[in-house]
């Protein structure tokens, strides 16, 4: 040990009151910035998984309400055409030559999955009430590519679905709706009013009730049959991409290529994105007050001591430590006091991470949760480290470079 | 016989509350062996002139010269470097550092300096307390010391580097006439025995009468003692 640590060490440990209440502040800071950061982005992740189940990287389809060019205006170009309230064309959603885009597409070596699928608006009929909902017909292995939809699956699997063309897959929360399970049959009618039977192959849960609540997957061919369309009838084309933050990138190129509405899942989660920003701007910020509030603590102990320390600091000084050997064993002070005070903040940290996951927590109808997600990344714990030496680095600074230029002579003049 | 200490035209001014010259044109040697004692009357700039000697001050005008080198414009990290190898300081009030124990105070300069290890550095540490009589305080906590053991641990500290010069502010003057009489042996016994260099301010006339040397100031000047390579006062 050299003097100067000996020295700043005496000092911690001979004022072990004032030394714990320094440290304190150092671990309540970083404790809470743990247990806040850990839920905050457990939440976002748990959000943005949910949501990222239900949104494709890019989606193709026909926006059939975009705004298009007015007859007025290809019959009388560059004038001054005034059309009011325009309506859209009576146009299908169909996407046309969808198989030859999508095996296009398929080419693209940035894409890892693509999924060709068609949709269309039901009534499921129990008893006499009827539920509203959606079917979508799928290729089910195909879109398991892109949505896991294995792993979400209660009951049921999905080559069963594959082989039965009047076989459908539905959410959990509609079956419990329709009080259905697997291997019951249900009758769907459609809105231009063709009805059909099918058997319940399956069960699954993607996690949000809007989702659970309403879809059932059939194949392509079965959803086909339901709108009365030819084989070629395919509304929108999910795509997967291995850079999902490409998208945004590459969903533009698709559009110009193919003539068809392609939105990228940034696009089309623009709310949900501001939500996590707005989250994670809270977080940080109450996370940065805590840190300052705590390293406002040290300084002020710091300096405390440093006053009380005068006549020590003037006897170090005639007695030939150097103005920077001071000023280290004041650093090394707050260092030690940021750096244990941190280190009991991130057991803290961790604990209050602990109960809050294991705090039951009822998502209702809109999520699929019992708990609150909790994010257990070991990078929070580092940046809550870093962070809190950081600061009472910061905070001990300037405490510490008074120290160091205290004049003896005063001191001793002063007696 | 060999100078250990010499000052040339050592002038120094306050500026506060109006500019006044504390120190005029000192000129003095300290030889080595020697037990040197400041007088003068109070205000007259004995402190101030310990000050410069001792290199903390450094807010002057001449030369200051010790065991051989100039320190005049020498930085502050070289000048700590240089008193904690040279220089021992005895302080008037008994300055010890109230966490650690006797042993610790007087190993604490040493440490710093790092010329031995930490075994022998205590073993020396030792040595200076048995010097001062003290030895059987060592582990005591100095806080819990008597004034008059206190002040001896601090001279034991001043001494262990084997410092040039020890110099003390009123080194007795915190102390009742039986320790600061026991200090006072003590401190005649260091020039004696061990050749030991001391220059110390006093304002006890015995204290005085016993050292080797008595250079007495007036208003910023030597006026008496001083051995002759200065200019006398009058000629100023
Ligand atoms: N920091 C300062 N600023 C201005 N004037 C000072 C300062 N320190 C000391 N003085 C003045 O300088 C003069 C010499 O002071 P110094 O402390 O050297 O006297 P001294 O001889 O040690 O006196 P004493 O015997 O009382 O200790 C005094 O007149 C004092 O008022
Ligand atoms: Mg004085």
């Amino acid at each position: 040990m050299t003097p100067v640590v000996e020295i700043a060490w005496t000092h911690i440990v001979s004022k072990p009151k004032q030394t714990i209440v320094a440290m304190l502040g150092v671990t309540f800071g970083i404790g809470m910035f743990i247990a806040l950061v850990s839920l905050m982005t457990g939440l976002n992740q748990f959000t943005e998984d949910v949501t990222m189940t239900s949104s494709p990287d890019i989606h193709i389809y026909h926006d059939i309400t975009r705004e298009r060019q007015s007859i007025l205006e290809e019959m009388n170009p560059g004038g001054i055409n005034v059309v009011h309230h325009q309506k859209p064309k009576a146009e299908t959603p169909k996407l046309r030559n969808a198989l030859q885009i999508v095996e296009n597409i398929r080419k693209d070596p940035r894409v890892s999955g693509v999924a060709p699928t068609l949709s269309s608006q039901v009534f499921y009929n129990y008893g006499p009430v009827q539920l509203n909902g959606q079917i979508l017909g799928v290729d089910i292995l195909e879109e398991d590519k892109l949505f896991d939809i294995r792993s979400r699956l209660k009951s049921g699997k999905l080559e069963d679905l594959k082989s039965n063309p009047d076989g459908i897959l539905v959410g959990t929360g509609l079956a419990r709706k329709l009080n259905a399970a697997t291997g019951d049959r249900v009758v769907i009618t459609t809105p231009e009013g063709y009805t059909m039977t099918l058997k319940i192959l399956g069960t699954f849960q993607m996690g949000i009730g809007a989702v659970d609540n309403v879809r059932a997957y059939a194949n392509i061919a079965t959803v086909q049959t339901i709108l009365q369309q030819d084989q070629t009838y395919i509304t929108d084309i999910n795509i997967k991409v291995h850079d999902r933050q490409k998208a945004k990138a590459i969903a533009p190129e698709y559009e110009a290529l193919f003539h068809y509405k392609a939105e990228d899942w940034e696009t089309a989660n623009a709310t949900f994105l501001t939500g996590v920003t707005i989250r994670n701007i809270i977080t940080w910020s109450v996370s940065v007050t805590l840190l300052i509030v705590a390293g406002f603590g040290i300084y002020n102990i710091l300096t405390m001591t440093i006053y009380n320390k005068m006549k020590d600091i003037a006897i170090l000084k005639a007695m030939g430590f150097a103005g920077t050997d001071v000023r280290m064993i004041f650093m090394f002070q707050s260092l030690v006091i940021g750096f244990a005070g941190g280190l009991m903040g991130l057991i803290i940290g961790y604990l209050l991470s602990w109960l809050i996951s294991k705090a039951p927590f009822e998502g209702g109808d809109i999520v699929s949760l019992d708990h609150f997600p909790v994010n257990f990344d070991p990078m929070y714990y580092v940046i809550g480290i870093v962070f809190g030496v950081l600061t009472t680095a910061f905070a001990g600074y300037t405490p510490s470079r008074k120290a160091s230029r205290v004049d003896p002579i005063e001191i001793i003049r002063g007696q | 016989m060999e100078p250990v200490l010499q000052t040339r035209k050592i002038s120094k001014y306050f500026y506060e509350p109006e500019k006044f010259q504390v120190l005029k044109q000192i000129d003095l040697t300290v030889n080595r062996g020697e037990f040197l004692c400041l007088m003068g009357k109070s205000g007259c700039g004995k402190s101030t002139l310990m000050y410069v000697l001792s290199t903390m001050d450094t807010d002057y005008e001449g030369e200051l010269e010790i065991a051989g080198e100039n320190l005049k414009g020498k930085s502050q990290n070289y000048l700590s470097a240089f008193r904690n190898k040279h220089i021992g300081f005895i302080f008037q009030f008994h300055y010890l550092l109230p966490e650690f124990t006797a042993l610790q105070n007087v190993m604490l300069p040493a440490l710093k300096l790092g010329r031995y290890s930490r075994a022998e550095i205590e073993s020396r540490a030792y040595d200076k307390l048995k010097i001062l009589g003290v030895a059987d305080q060592a582990l005591k906590i100095s806080s819990k010391l008597s004034g008059g053991q206190q002040q001896r641990v601090a001279i034991a500290r001043a001494l262990i580097n084997d410092p040039d010069i020890i110099m003390g502010d009123e080194p007795t003057g915190n102390l009742d006439s039986y320790n600061s009489n026991l200090v006072f042996d003590i401190l005649q016994e260091l020039t004696h025995t061990y050749r030991q260099t001391i220059i110390a301010v006093t304002h006890d006339e015995d204290f005085a009468n016993r050292s080797d040397r008595v250079v007495e100031m007036s208003d910023g000047r030597i006026i008496r003692g001083d051995n002759g390579n200065a200019s006398p006062p009058h000629l100023v």
